[in-house]
């Protein structure tokens, strides 16, 4: 199962991409923690998730039909 | 009402809207890229009431977003110059200026006088306190931000009746990031078409809440990219996890330091009486960061002139155990005394908070004999 995650903000310079994906994790906790050994980076930056357009502030089962959100603060004006 | 003849007679709108607008009261925290079109769109449709909170002065890298200055305009203070176009716009309008920035000691004072709060500033602390302090006095906040080609709106705390409140900032991000995770405007790029039009949408937003027309984004956090032309809108929900993160009376809000929560950095800092209290000790030195053309002139203290702009081309080395810089607002010296910091390890190195602009104003020394 392969799951796309958009990147928002500061996240797509960081990361160099608009979107990246990520192969067999079952929810957003185990894909939380693949993609930061995947992506160091994202250790090192504040952001929140939204699953199918809702931020999570627990774990959600994942489908390859999720549309997975990675959302940095901005805080230019 | 001839003025307003195009939006009086949308059916939804009407006279009642019309009266509704000029009987509310805005305010406005920040008068820069998201500042101007916030502004200038609620004076012309008849916001009866505007406050603009802004501490800093039009310089000419503002002007290709800041659509309220004009390039004579270079070196006063922002909120001077809005308000002068702003009245010259439509003299039904009611503009308070505050030539100061948002702390916790003047926020809770403003915001008070206020219906809507309007967050159009460029900086995380700023946009802390203003969160906090709009949860605290039950006032609705028009959140906007931009980021390179991206920008986000929300509305926070609505009031959805029974006492209770929509989700406010804290929701989504509980904690304001540290200082070296997320860049802000004058260090990142930013195409003036983009604050424009995040700041119309807050400007759309306020005109819906005040007038009850509409769905605003109460619970949502909607995003523009202006690359992809996508913009999607973010379901949100207020936590009782971030509540405590909130300052829940008076004295807790001013005794927060919301500069400190926003990472080591900013200890670099000093505020206005700190700032004074190295002008008797020895082994100082302070430092104009300044171009050679801002005003105004400090006489009341020694210092050294070395503009920032040369920077790039030669750090300037200092002899002196401690090293206090200072420019208008505070901003770039805060970013001299980042890359001072990096060279000089074992010296103090302070930045004067708020700039000189504010010391000048607040603080100077009535005798005009030089130190």
């Amino acid at each position: 199962m392969r799951i796309k995650i958009l990147l928002f903000g500061q996240l797509k310079e960081r990361l160099g991409a608009d979107f990246i994906e990520i192969e067999g994790v079952m929810d957003s906790d185990l894909l939380m923690v693949k993609l930061k050994s995947e992506f160091p980076v994202l250790s090192e930056i504040s952001f929140r998730v939204a699953v199918d357009k809702n931020l999570i502030s627990e774990k959600v089962v994942l489908s390859e039909k999720s549309e997975v959100a990675l959302l940095p603060p901005f805080s230019g004006g | 009402m001839e003025r307003y003849q195009r939006q009086i007679i949308l059916s939804q709108f009407g006279p009642e809207g019309q009266a509704k607008l000029a009987d509310a009261k805005v305010l406005v925290v920040g008068a820069g890229g998201l500042g101007c079109p916030v502004l200038m769109y609620l004076a012309a449709a008849g916001v009866g009431h505007l406050g603009i909170v802004d501490q800093d002065v039009v310089s000419l890298s503002n002007l290709q977003r800041q659509v309220l200055y004009k390039t004579e305009d270079v070196g006063l203070p922002k909120v001077e110059r809005a308000e002068q176009y702003l009245l010259e716009m439509n003299p039904d309008v009611k503009v308070t200026s505050y030539f100061t920035y948002l702390t916790t000691e003047n926020a809770l004072e403003i915001v008070h006088d206020y219906d809507i709060i309007v967050d159009a500033s460029d900086n995380f602390p700023t946009r802390y306190l203003v969160n906090d302090a709009c949860v605290l006095l039950d006032k609705v906040l028009v959140y906007g931000a931009v980021s390179n080609f991206e920008g986000q709106v929300a509305v926070f705390n609505a009031d959805l009746g029974d006492d209770k409140r929509s989700s406010n900032y804290r929701d989504i991000f509980p904690n304001p990031p540290m200082d070296n995770e997320i860049g802000n405007c004058a260090e990142i790029g930013v195409l003036g078409v983009l604050p424009g039009t995040i700041g119309c949408i807050q400007a759309s937003e306020v005109i819906k809440l005040i007038t009850g027309i509409g769905k605003p984004l109460v619970n949502q956090l909607q995003t523009v990219n202006l690359l992809t032309n996508q913009w999607q809108t973010f379901n949100i929900h207020a936590s009782t996890e971030t509540r405590p993160l909130i300052p829940d009376d008076t004295i807790s809000f001013k005794n927060n330091d919301y500069s400190l929560a926003c990472g080591p950095l900013q200890k670099m800092e000093i505020g206005a009486a700190d700032f004074q209290a190295y002008f008797d000790k020895e082994d100082v030195v302070f430092v104009d960061v300044r171009e050679a053309f801002e005003k105004p002139e400090i006489d009341f203290f020694h210092h050294k002139k070395y503009p920032l702009s040369n920077w790039e081309k030669e750090v300037p080395s200092f002899q002196e155990g401690t090293i206090i810089l200072f420019c208008q607002s505070g901003k770039r010296s805060l970013e001299a005394a980042k890359k001072l910091s990096q060279i000089y390890k074992d010296k103090e190195i302070f930045s004067l908070k708020n700039g000189i602009l504010s010391w000048h104003n607040n603080h100077k020394i009535i005798s005009n004999e030089p130190y």
